[in-house]
């Protein structure tokens, strides 16, 4: 296909060395550098959200609160009261929360969902007591919403009736380790005895120091919930996307329905500004390698303008030396992607390593996404092929009569 | 009779028609060429030769007049039927050689051939060779006309134009920048092709030594055809 023209354009850029190795060269940072951004925005935001939710999951459905109803009847028709008291929202379980788990799980956006039951209570050993969240799960599907799993440091997460599991830093305050006995009770309940079974640090000092984790059993049994759910946790493909599915879920459901967005709403602020920030900056660098890639063809089909019209005169069509340099674009878009592709990757490949967090940990994990590479290929190419539009036109544009005369 | 490759009638040329600078440069210029004939057009700076050739040439067209190519009128044509009527009736020798820089000769010489067949052909790659050998350059098939003589880039030019075999060759001072040996050389192989293979030239040149050997003479002057001379045979 297009021989003749390919040959031309492939013939051109050699004869243009270092015109074709500058403008590829451009290109190819331009791509890097996209790949670059994105890599690395993506990459912390992936890391920051996954310390940030710690143990949160993406969707949380829970029981809607109770309201006092400032109507009462009197046999006749309802009387409004002045004013109500807002009434104080005891522990309650989600009403036929099997059903409503089971629905959920059938939608396609959810790959994970748990139930949970949590409440206030307190831990006690030896002289110290402190206020904690005793948490009930299921660990099974409770690490594929959160993957708690991997915030186990010493320990396991297996749950045996009387076992729990608890953060670094309560393990510190109490002075206890793996193996040793805790007492836990709420404000309603006596409590019993639990064997620690393992601890967990999920990068968050707070969340280390208050949630305890116990069998959804044991914990229903503490929190006199028997057989409830107080929240169903959901994960979702897309974590940028929970917002989004809880509000078709909200028009769904009279549950309470919250994503992690609007649990951190200020982090998901940053992130979305960032998100913004990225794409401006990645605009602007399309443009820019555009711009040089027209700059420079421009300059080739001034510098060409004796040999275009030398081919014109001897039989080329206008759409034949249209397709050489629009055919030039595209093989410096596609040479360009590819080169931009793998330095791009060294770069982010470079900046998980050296790029540290505050705490010295690696700020993000390289993450090679194929649709990163495809678009950034794409922009490349069509860009390419848009910037060449000038320069392609005008040289198809050219009088042979006076070009052969330049 | 056969038809002539050329028939101009009546063709007029006037550069920025409708502004108050407009400028006829070609009065009403016909005649014809026939096939196999070995024309000269010659005429003084300024008396429209170049103009004419662009026309006959299908890179300009005329104002008016009809001129008819192979039998076919073109003075009309769309831009995309001329492009195409100079790739299969017509071949060109510039004065200044006029090669692609980045190709080598063999590849001049078959640019025409990848335009017209989108690839090289083993026909069209053969009968390149065998051009090249017949101007003498067997030798240098593979270098780039940077590396050959302005002679020897000539001769690239020449085996170039008739690589599509074209019914007529035009040919603007073909010997125009070279020495009186390397012109006489040039034109004697121009002859040659034209006695060999039939193909009818029609050059223009300044140099009225290499004019009085050619067949026939077309003088113009002043945008208009002053004489129009064949010699007896040579």
């Amino acid at each position: 296909m297009m021989k003749f023209e390919r040959t031309l354009a492939l013939r051109f850029l050699r004869e243009g060395r270092m015109q074709t190795a500058l403008i590829i060269g451009g290109t190819s940072i331009g791509v890097s550098l996209i790949i670059f951004i994105t890599g690395v925005i993506t990459g912390v935001q992936a890391d920051l959200v996954d310390r940030t939710l710690g143990t949160q999951s993406h969707i949380v459905i829970r029981p809607p609160d109770e309201v006092n109803s400032p109507q009462f009847y009197n046999g006749y028709r309802p009387v409004v009261l002045a004013t109500t008291q807002a009434r104080a929202q005891r522990l309650r379980s989600i009403d036929q929360w099997q059903y409503l788990a089971a629905e959920l799980a059938t939608l396609p956006e959810v790959v994970a969902l748990t139930p949970t039951v949590s409440g206030p209570g307190f831990v006690l050993r030896g002289e110290v007591d402190k206020s904690i969240t005793i948490y009930g799960i299921d660990p099974e599907p409770y690490v594929q919403v959160t993957k708690l799993d991997e915030k186990i440091v010493t320990g396991s997460l297996d749950l045996n009736p009387d076992d729990a599991i608890i953060g670094i830093e309560l393990a510190k305050d109490l002075g206890v380790g793996v193996g040793d006995k805790v007492y836990l009770k709420t404000a309603r309940s006596t409590g019993s005895a639990f064997n620690i079974r393992g601890i967990y640090d999920i990068g968050n000092r707070d969340a280390n120091r208050r949630l305890v984790y116990v069998n959804l059993r044991t914990g229903q049994a503490i929190l006199d919930l028997a057989g409830g759910a107080s929240s169903l946790d959901i994960a979702v493909k897309d974590v940028f996307t929970a917002e989004k599915i809880a509000s078709t879920l909200r028009q769904r459901t009279d549950q309470k329905v919250e994503s992690w967005e609007q649990t951190n709403r200020e982090l998901y602020t940053a992130l979305a500004n960032q998100t913004i920030m990225t794409r401006i900056v990645r605009t602007f660098v399309a443009v820019i390698v555009a711009i040089g890639i027209t700059s420079v063809l421009v300059v080739s089909v001034v510098q060409k303008q004796k040999e275009i019209g030398i081919l014109r005169a001897i039989g080329a069509s206008r759409g034949d030396i249209l397709r050489v340099f629009l055919i030039q674009g595209a093989v410096i878009g596609v040479i360009g992607a590819i080169v931009g592709c793998v330095v791009g990757t060294g770069l982010m490949a470079l900046g998980s390593r050296v790029l540290r967090a505050a705490d010295g940990s690696t700020l993000f994990q390289v993450q090679f996404s194929p649709e990163l590479y495809a678009s950034a290929a794409l922009v490349a190419l069509v860009f390419g092929l848009l910037a060449a539009t000038v320069p392609a036109r005008r040289a198809a544009g050219l009088d042979p009569a006076k070009a052969i005369r330049v | 009779m056969s038809t002539p490759i050329i028939a101009l009638d009546d063709v007029r040329k006037t550069y920025n028609e409708g502004t108050p600078i407009a400028q006829e440069v070609l009065h009403g210029v016909s005649f014809t060429v026939n096939k196999g004939e070995f024309t000269a057009l010659i005429g003084p700076s300024g008396s429209g030769k170049s103009t004419l050739l662009n026309i006959l040439g299908l890179l300009e067209p005329a104002s008016s007049g009809s001129y008819r190519l192979n039998g076919q009128e073109v003075g009309q044509a769309s831009e995309d039927e001329r492009t195409r009527a100079r790739l299969s009736t017509l071949g060109f020798v510039f004065q200044f050689h006029h090669l692609l820089p980045a190709f080598t000769a063999l590849e001049n010489v078959l640019m025409p051939a990848l335009m017209r067949d989108r690839d090289y052909t083993s026909t069209c790659r053969t009968e390149a060779l065998q051009l090249l050998e017949a101007v003498g350059l067997a030798h240098a098939v593979n270098k780039k006309p940077t590396a050959l003589s302005g002679g020897m880039q000539q001769r690239v030019a020449i085996a170039r134009s008739l690589i599509l075999t074209p019914k007529i060759v035009l040919a603007d001072e073909p010997t125009g920048n070279l020495d009186t040996q390397t012109a006489d050389d040039i034109f004697a192989l121009l002859r040659r092709f034209n006695q060999e293979r039939g193909t009818a030239f029609l050059i223009v040149t300044h140099d009225p030594r290499l004019a009085e050997r050619c067949d026939r003479k077309i003088r113009l002057v002043d945008g208009v055809i002053a004489e129009d001379v064949r010699e007896p045979a040579h």
